[in-house]
């Protein structure tokens, strides 16, 4: 099933709106953006919201459920949180939430470093299977830029070029995650 | 051609050596080292990352050495996974078990990793074929040291080092100093720096610690130190094991520090922004002087640090795949 | 028993014959070699038996200089008889077995019930090498003359060196007094000890403890000397004979080369394994390729090749060593060292011929008369390494181009222990007759 690939910077805009007025009522709440492209989201939220400092950058690698299938999967990327997790207000940020696995391992890594007072998820597309049954795990976004259906075959693609956001749709290339 | 560390698809199956590893594995191990490295941040309360849960690895050293095996014992203890540590040295080999007899008991005991140490050159290829035969086995080797021969993670996060300091290996000359005949740094050095393109590979030493054939493994040999030295970026010094003193192969300590000993006179012969590397112990005032040791220009702490990143690096490769 | 062999292709390296022959044996001796297709001298012969050799060549039965047997020590697992079988197997009729038997073959006694044990099982021939000192131990004499009359061919330390010149010089001198040989390996007691690869790139490669050629060149400056020192002694005074074996280097070659041409009282031999195989095949620390000598460098294997083409050496040995598989799966320096290789002396001298562009007569010479040469001695059944009219009927009946793979299952040795396991070789033994008996047959 085709369809016209979203707006990235539509989405983008939709998000940042959403979120705006919570992060303006919670100064104290971090942003964390997942590699690669929940990285690229959270630094510009943190730039557009006037947020101080640098957003954090997780990377999930060392913790996904695969490993024992696939091993390590591909460049690994650096993970920096430069504040104490422990008793912080934390935004997870990421490009799109399918399966939730993504979130699942975030969320493994983030207690790792200590129990955050809490956590909540942003994501440019809250992405739906036309079955109804994307998600595998218990896991939902509070924003959204939106919520589109996509057919299981196929998979959301952000990129990054001059500061600006695309979304494309390419073949699905997942090993089944 | 037949490789006995690699897999049909060409994925690390067991680590016995550098000697034979493609260039592009060797990276892909520094790569994912580079990984490990944060997590010694001190804002994490969980120093370790879960990659290797449930997994056992037992560390089977015939030769002692407790730091060698202590570093692997953090290494797998980051990664979540279960070690056991087997001193087979005091036990089974002297009531007269055979090395592979030993093995099979052993894999008996459903493992994941064996990390083995051995006095005999070649041991771990011999345990790593049998093992391949054993049906129903799917234990990794490591080889944490075997006779002269090799010492791979010891290699392996060698070239981590000099990567860390230097970012370019095909713009640097490295200098491995001391008795290169009995060691398997040097070895498992050389087989690194030339795979990874290192221009100029020079090793330093007395005649008589020299190999003869080893200009073939792709070095040039000195043993005149402060020609060697000569403008060199990195400065490796081996270990001189206490037993070759005094002996036909070395008359004394006094005679190699003199001739060979690493002093802030000697250093200031190489690049001024010369690393200084040594694998450990040191025996100080026999290949390197204090002031050097501990001054500016030594790594040889980072490399304890850096040999945790890539051991751990090395057991999750092997135990993914 | 008389039993004609028919259309086979008879080699003879002694008298330089191939060619089509009849061959025609009674009362275990060669009765007549005949040109093919006289049928009527056939039927007149009256065999008890006819073997129709089409395709076969038929060479005298191999003469191996060393193939150890390993009795006495291993009584308990009837090795002699296995080793025996392997060697008829092999095409060899006679062999001369290495004093390192445990105990060492210093004691008349032991000879005397080695030689009766191969006797009564009336096949191969065996001639034994007395030990040249005690226990092998470098240090007292054996009786060598009661030894020879034992048996004993010849004396030797087997690959034990000895370290005091004194005693090595002793043991020259009391050889010499009644004429008996000396069976020399060139090994220095010191240079290389605990060495078990060759030194070069392989061994440095690899971190194995080495042995530098200088072992064996030191060894054989050292034997040269001494023997020289005789002629200096006066006109009348001659070294002994002495038989250098199983020669490695290139260098080694070269000294023997000169020692020859001096005129010194010299012959050597080279293991078959060393006219095949290098360091290299070592690969990832192959404990098959555990040997003593150790398996030296492409130059040295090529200057072996040369020396066998121009003469400097004299035969070619199996130098048979059967070790049990618990002994060769140990890691590459504390595997016994050894191969076994009496079966596959044949094929592999063959390998050699083809691949050197040498003619199987001049390659079989080194395993049929000039090895039968070096076997002096006045006792009985010396083997003559020769198809002559009236000499024992010792025959190899083997088919040149018969390929077949190694495996333990084909191999009659208690010791599987080879570098070829695995690997086909071309030429294949189908029969042995020994004083006119078939002792070993292939029925396929």
């Amino acid at each position: 099933m085709t369809r016209a690939a979203p707006d990235g910077e539509a989405l983008y805009a939709t998000l940042r709106d959403a979120i705006a007025a919570h992060v303006a009522n919670h100064r104290s709440l971090r942003l964390v953006g997942i590699h690669s492209g929940g990285a690229w989201i959270a630094a510009r939220l943190q730039r557009d919201l006037g947020l101080e400092g640098d957003a954090g950058l997780l990377d999930i690698s060392f913790y996904r459920d695969d490993f024992n299938r696939i091993g390590l999967h591909g460049q690994v990327k650096p993970t920096e949180i430069d504040f104490t997790v422990a008793g912080a207000e934390i935004l997870l940020v990421d490009d799109v939430l399918y399966t939730g696995r993504t979130l699942r391992g975030a969320l493994n890594v983030l207690f790792d470093f200590g129990r955050p007072a809490r956590v909540d998820l942003a994501v440019l597309i809250d992405r739906q299977t036309p079955d109804g049954d994307a998600r595998e795990l218990p896991i939902a976004a509070r924003w959204a830029g939106a919520r589109l259906v996509l057919d299981r075959a196929s998979e959301f693609v952000l990129s990054e070029k001059d500061g600006r956001f695309d979304v494309a749709i390419a073949a699905s290339i997942r090993t089944g995650a | 051609m037949f490789n006995p560390q690699l897999d049909n698809a060409g994925r690390l199956r067991h680590l016995l050596s550098i000697d034979g590893l493609p260039r592009a594995l060797i990276l892909h191990i520094l790569d994912t080292a580079a990984g490990f490295a944060g997590l010694v941040d001190p804002r994490r309360e969980v120093k370790k990352l879960p990659l290797l849960r449930g997994r056992t690895v037992f560390n089977l050293f015939f030769e002692n050495s407790t730091r060698t095996r202590t570093t692997f014992e953090i290494a797998a203890a980051r990664l979540s996974a279960d070690v056991i540590n087997l001193n087979v040295s005091v036990s089974s080999t002297n009531k007269g078990e055979s090395l592979l007899d030993t093995i099979d008991n052993l894999s008996a005991m459903h493992a994941d990793i064996f990390v083995v140490r051995h006095a005999q050159s070649g041991a771990p290829y011999l345990i790593a074929k049998h093992l391949d035969r054993t049906p129903g086995s799917n234990i990794h080797v490591v080889n944490a040291g075997d006779g002269r021969h090799a010492h791979p993670t010891q290699g392996l996060l060698d070239a981590y080092t000099i990567r860390h300091y230097k970012k370019d290996f095909t713009q640097i000359r490295v200098a491995i100093v001391g008795d290169v005949l009995h060691s398997r740094v040097a070895r498992s050095a050389i087989h690194a720096l030339t795979t990874l393109g290192v221009p100029e590979v020079r090793v330093i030493g007395p005649r008589t610690l020299l190999p003869t054939g080893l200009e073939q493994m792709g070095v040039s040999v000195f043993t005149d130190m402060k020609k060697g030295l000569a403008g060199v970026d990195v400065v490796m010094m081996l270990r001189l094991q206490n037993e070759r003193m005094n002996g036909a192969l070395l008359p004394s300590a006094g005679e190699y520090f003199k001739s060979y000993g690493l002093t802030a006179e000697k250093l200031a012969l190489a690049a001024p922004d010369a690393i200084v590397m040594h694998p450990g112990p040191m025996n100080r005032g026999v290949e390197i002087e204090s002031s050097v040791a501990d001054g500016s220009q030594s790594v040889i702490l980072p490399q304890v640090t850096f040999g945790i990143a890539v051991r751990m690096a090395v057991m999750s490769i092997l135990a993914g795949s | 028993m008389r039993v004609a062999i028919r259309n086979a292709r008879v080699i003879d390296p002694a008298s330089r014959l191939d060619a089509p022959r009849d061959l025609f044996i009674g009362a275990g001796r060669i009765v007549a070699i005949s040109a093919p297709g006289d049928d009527r001298a056939a039927t007149d012969f009256n065999a008890n038996r006819t073997i129709d050799a089409r395709g076969l060549v038929v060479c005298p039965g191999l003469v191996d200089l060393s193939v150890r047997l390993r009795e006495p020590g291993s009584e308990h697992r009837a090795t002699l008889e296995s080793e025996i079988d392997a060697a008829l197997a092999g095409g060899v009729t006679s062999l001369v077995c290495p004093p390192d038997t445990d105990p060492p073959l210093d004691e008349p006694g032991l000879v005397e019930m080695l030689k009766h044990r191969a006797r009564t099982m009336s096949r191969s021939h065996v001639h034994p090498l007395g030990a040249l000192t005690m226990g092998l131990g470098g240090v007292a004499l054996t009786e060598m003359s009661e030894l020879h009359e034992a048996g004993c061919i010849g004396f030797s330390q087997a690959n034990v060196p000895i370290a005091d010149t004194q005693v090595v010089l002793r043991a020259l001198q009391y050889a010499q007094t009644f004429g008996f040989s000396v069976w020399w390996r060139p090994q220095d007691a010191y240079l290389g000890r605990g060495g078990v690869a060759a030194s070069g790139p392989v061994a440095a490669r690899l971190g194995l403890p080495s042995v530098p050629a200088t072992n064996e060149t030191v060894a054989l400056h050292t034997i040269f000397e001494l023997m020289r020192s005789f002629g200096r002694e006066g006109a009348r005074s001659v070294a002994p004979h002495v038989h250098l074996c199983r020669i490695s280097s290139a260098a080694g070659l070269d000294l023997i080369r000169a020692a020859k041409a001096e005129g010194l009282p010299l012959t050597c031999d080279v293991g078959i394994h060393h006219v095949h195989l290098i360091d290299l095949d070592i690969g990832y620390f192959d404990a098959q390729c555990r040997l003593d000598p150790p398996l030296r460098s492409q130059r040295d294997r090529a200057a072996i090749r040369a020396a066998l083409v121009d003469g400097t050496i004299d035969a070619v040995c199996s130098d048979h060593t059967p070790v049990d598989d618990d002994a060769k799966l140990l890691p590459f320096g504390e595997a016994e060292a050894g191969a076994s290789g009496v079966e596959l002396l044949l094929p592999l001298v063959v390998k050699w011929a083809e691949e050197a562009e040498v003619s199987l007569v001049d390659a079989l010479a080194h395993v049929t008369h000039r090895a039968a040469g070096i076997v002096a001695g006045a006792t009985a059944s010396i083997p003559t390494g020769r198809l002559d009219v009236g000499g024992a009927a010792d025959l190899c009946l083997f088919a040149p181009d018969e390929r077949w793979t190694v495996v333990p299952e084909r191999l009659r040795s208690q010791g599987k222990n080879s570098p070829f396991l695995g690997l086909e070789m071309k030429g294949r033994v189908r029969m042995t007759l020994v004083g006119g008996s078939v002792v070993h047959e292939v029925r396929d």
